[in-house]
Order: structure tokens, then sequence, then C-alpha cells
């Protein structure tokens, strides 16, 4: 064994005590701000340990209604952003078993075509084709809805690659074992894939669900009425540095409410993300 | 388990179901969001990005290439271009370095490894806008901490002003969120380097620092390169809350990224023709960036 003397442990536990120092820094700081009032946020340098307003600001936030966002409260962010998460992550894993499951078990004229018209959209990220799309949604009378928020990016072939990676293992006997038995397709999908496909569908869950929770772009330009902003959307719009008025200790509750639930899914759910993380990257 | 590759396996004789009219119906999800809201409109973007529109939106007149002209012959445009560069490359460069350094802190250590990595990873899940929003809280020169320190100790610090400071805070706020990633990535790498390598190198008597650098990190270069280019993208196009969140792409464009000014040209200055022909451009980016990537994974399946 190497390094079993020496000082490279000890060190070793330094470094990595610093770098988690490091990366929960800034929340530990956002959640001290949290609770405090506002006077003592504005007046630098912050205290390191919590304030006494953890209550009122949290329930403030929470049931009160948030003025600088037209009065919605962080419930109705916390809803609508759930919905969204939930819809790009469900969605997105319905879809794509569904034609993952058309492309590798069946054969029929034309199923490479599909197969590339899918994959394609593989490389292009929401992002550089907003403007369009954006049109596309004004169009199709999308603006201000869950739809207009969840489709759009649903299009995309990551999900549906990796289940045809997985379908592909699938030993062949199986198959046919399930035909002679007189299993239809949609049996054999319902009692033989999906639950061989478990860990792969929890792993990718959780990519999805944070993929979904965090957007920040698209949601921006489709919403446009208060109630419909999902979490990160609405704390943006309430901080302004032009203005001395941003409400800074509802920011820093929210943003402590926005960043809890995907981080509890995250820390839970530890086995099936990092999982989940390397398996859709490769 | 089989290669990596989209392709791999289409040549395997595998048994299949006889039907006829199913896999359609089953394919016709998918196929047709993609259509709806991925071909339409790309298809869309090309068209505009050859269309000169009034400035009402009322009459628009074909201009062939002349958009991806004057995209190319704009100052702004080339300025940023670099800025991208500049920001990309930092973010990366950090995000990895740091990542590397605790990934190989936890490949030495026996006890706490599981807590150390759940205490590592969960930056992941915070949004980016709210990242960019929390570094700025803790550095915005009115009332953040640590803008507070640095002017005490007698340092300059505007990020709100100065160009090199706001692209510092960006950088600094995007390299923290990317970290956890590359951590994951690199403990992975590290675990499948053979210890016997290693362990011959030691009694070699190499010290660890140069079994590092001579086995170890040529080792694990696959990986790096896999990150690069992971990073390189997340640079690009995941990061627009940051900026928008923290600099809003100033001051004096000194933090406008590429899909920060199609954002810009497009909804705010309403130039539909070149946020398109910006929108065309870095289509032709990312593609070029996912085609390094696929070769590299074919690589990668042999190496492994």
């Amino acid at each position: 064994m190497i390094e079993k003397r020496g000082i490279g442990r000890p060190i070793a536990h330094v470094v990595l005590i610093l770098g988690v120092l490091i990366v929960a820094f800034p929340i530990y700081y956002t959640f001290i701000a949290s609770t405090q009032s506002l006077t003592t946020i504005l007046r630098p340098p912050l205290p390191l340990t919590p304030g006494d307003q953890f209550v009122p600001n949290y329930s403030e936030a929470i049931f009160g209604g948030i003025g600088r966002i037209g009065g919605v409260d962080v419930l109705t962010l916390l809803f609508n952003t759930l919905v969204m998460a939930l819809g790009i992550a469900l969605g997105k894993i319905f879809i794509s078993i569904l034609s993952a499951f058309a492309v590798v078990f069946f054969r029929f004229p034309l199923r490479m075509l599909f197969f590339w018209l899918i994959f394609v959209t593989l490389m292009l990220p929401v992002e550089v084709r907003i403007l369009p799309t954006y049109k596309v949604m004004v169009d199709l009378g999308m603006i201000d809805t869950y739809a207009g928020l969840i489709l759009p990016l649903i299009a995309s072939a990551t999900a549906t690659l990796l289940f045809r990676q997985f379908f592909m293992t699938i030993p062949s006997e199986l198959v046919e074992a399930a035909r002679i038995d007189g299993a239809g397709p949609l049996r054999f999908l319902k009692d033989i894939l999906l639950p061989l496909s478990k860990t792969n569908i929890a792993a990718l869950f959780v990519i999805l669900f944070i993929y979904g929770w965090t957007q920040y772009l698209w949601p921006l330009l489709v919403t446009n009425d208060n109630q419909m902003n999902t979490i990160v959307i609405a704390l943006r719009k309430m901080v302004s540095f032009a203005d001395a008025d941003t409400p800074w200790h509802m920011v820093m509750v929210t943003s402590i409410l926005a960043i809890l639930p995907p981080v509890l899914v995250v820390v839970l759910m530890q086995r099936w993300f990092v999982r989940g993380l390397v398996e859709s990257e490769k | 388990m089989d290669g990596r590759t989209p392709f791999a396996g289409t040549a395997l004789q595998k048994a299949v179901f006889p039907n006829k009219l199913l896999p359609y119906l089953l394919l016709a999800p998918q196929v047709a969001i993609t259509i709806v809201f991925f071909y339409w409109p790309a298809s869309q973007a090309l068209y505009q990005s050859m269309l000169k529109e009034d400035p009402f939106g009322l009459k628009s007149q074909f201009v062939g290439l002349r958009n991806f002209a004057q995209v190319l012959g704009d100052p702004d445009y080339l300025n940023s271009v670099k800025v991208t560069i500049v920001f990309s490359v930092s973010t990366a460069v950090l995000a990895m370095a740091l990542a590397l350094f605790l990934a190989t802190a936890a490949e030495k250590v026996v006890r706490g490894k599981g807590f150390y990595r759940t205490m590592l990873i969960w930056p992941y899940a915070v949004a980016p806008a709210v990242a960019g929003l929390l570094w700025l809280f803790m550095f915005n020169p009115s009332m953040g901490t640590f803008a507070y320190l640095l002017r005490s100790a007698g340092y300059r610090w505007n990020p709100l002003l100065d160009g090199d400071q706001a692209m510092l805070l960006v950088v600094v706020a995007a390299a923290w969120k990317q970290i956890s990633y590359n951590f994951l990535f690199f403990v992975a790498a590290l675990q499948s380097v053979p210890r016997s390598l290693i362990e011959a190198a030691a009694i070699d008597g190499a010290s660890s620092t140069k079994r590092f650098w001579t086995i170890v990190f040529p080792l694990i270069a696959p990986t790096t390169f896999f990150l690069l280019v992971v990073n390189t993208v997340y640079a690009f196009f995941d990061t627009f809350g940051i900026i928008d969140a923290v600099t809003g792409g100033g001051p004096a464009q000194a933090t406008q990224t590429l899909v920060y000014k199609v954002y810009n040209d497009g909804f705010v200055n309403l130039d539909l023709g070149g946020s398109a022909a910006q929108s065309v451009i870095l289509m032709a980016i990312v593609i070029a960036l996912t085609a390094v990537q696929f070769r590299y994974v074919e690589k990668r399946v042999h190496y492994a």
C-alpha cells in the first residue's frame, strides 16, 4: 500500500473541508440573510449566525404574497415550478420510452428516418432557436400556459437515446419467450420492459426534474402573467439594483425556497442522480 | 455493455414484433413534438435569417446572406465572440481545476467519502440564475458583505461599473455551479486508474506529485477532454441565467455572450433578421461541438 504513513491523508481532509466550505458558503450566507430584517441586510457586513426574523420572513413570503411581483405568494410560484419540472421529466420519459420501444422492437419502413429525425434534435438546445420557437408559441396561443412552459423543452433526443441503448441490451430470448406465451407488444412493454427499466427511469427522472426546475430563459419568454411565473423567474423580477427598494430579505427567503426542492431531490436520490448524470452524458 | 455511440448495434439481429401500424403510433407523440417545436422553428430561423424586416414588422424583404455578412462584420458581434471565448475558457478551466483537485483529495481519504460527496454535489441542483443572484448578493457594491470587506481592504471593487470585475464575478458564479458535475466525473475516472501502476511507480520512488502528473493525469485525459467539451457547451448555453441575473450583459457589453446577444437583439432590439442569423451561426457551432464530442466518445469506448 502507498501513503499509509505520511501526511497525505490529513491534508486531503483539509482540502475537502475547504472545498465543502467554498461550495456551501453561498447557500449558508443566503440562509443567514433570509433570517435577518431588511435593515440588517442593508448594513454590511452581515453577521455569520442566523437572525431572529426566520418565522416572520418565511410566513410573509409563503402566505402573504410579494408586492414586487404582483402580490403573488411563493406557494403559487413553487406550484408552477413543480408542474413545469414534473411535466418535463415525466413527459420526456413517457414519449422517449414509446419511441425507443418502437425503434428497437419493430421493423417498419422509414424506421431509420424517424430515428434520425429525433436524433438530430440532440444537438440543439432551445437557447439557439428561442425567437422562432417563441413565435410558434404565440401562433399556437400557448403563452402563459403550462403546455407552453413544458412542451418545447420535451423536444429533445437524450432520453430516447438512453432508453434505446438500454433496450438493445435486452436479450432476444426474452422477446421470443413473450411472443410464444402470447404476449402482445404492449403487454411486453408493460410487464417486462418497464419493470426492467426502473433504475434507468429513476436516474433520468432526477436529472430531468432538475433540468426543468432550473430553466430560466424559456419561462422568462413564455410567461407574462405574474401568476404563471416560475420561482426562478419571479426571483429575477424581484431584484433591481437600479432602485433601493428591492426587498432583499424576501429575495433571500425565495432563493432558499427555490433551491431546497431540487437539492433535496439530488441528496435523497443521490444514487440515481449520479447514475443518471454519468449515463446520460456518456 | 455495447458501444456508447447512438448507432452501435443496429446490425444486431433482434427479435421483433410483427405489427404494422403500432410502431407509428408509438413514435407519433415524439415526432409530433419534435416537428412542431424543433423543425418548424429551426426552419423559421433559417428562413428569417435571410430576411430583413422593418422595425414595425410590417414588411420584410429577402436579402440573401446579407444578414450574415452584417452580423460577422459587426464589431459588437466580434466583441461578443471574444467575450464568449474568455468566459467559456475561464469557467471551464476554473471549474475543472478545482474539481480535479477535490477529486484527487477525495480519492485519498477513507472515512467520510460519502459525506464529502454529498456536500460537494448539491450546487448542481441550484438554478444558474439563482446561483448568479447569490454571488451578486455577496459581492454587490452597495450591501454585499464581501464587497464591503474588499473596500475596507482598500480595493476598488465595483463589478457594476468595471467590465473585468463583472467578468470575474460571472466566471466564479458559473464555475461554482459546475464543480459538482466535474467532481463526479473526475472521481469516477480516478477510480478506474489501475492501482498496480501507481504502486509500481511508488516502489520506484516516484513522489506523489510525480505519480499524479506522469501516470494518473495522462490516464484520465479522455475524461478531461470530455469535460472540456461539456463545460464549454455549459458556458455557452446554460449560463444565460447567470449573466442575466448578475450583469445583464454589461457593463458596456463586457459580459455579453453570444447567447445573450441573440436574446438581446431579438427580444430587446427587435432585430429579427440579425438575431436569426446569429441563431443559425450558433447552431453551426453546437453541431461542430457535438461532432467533436461524438468522435471522442467512440475513442473512449476503445480505451475503456
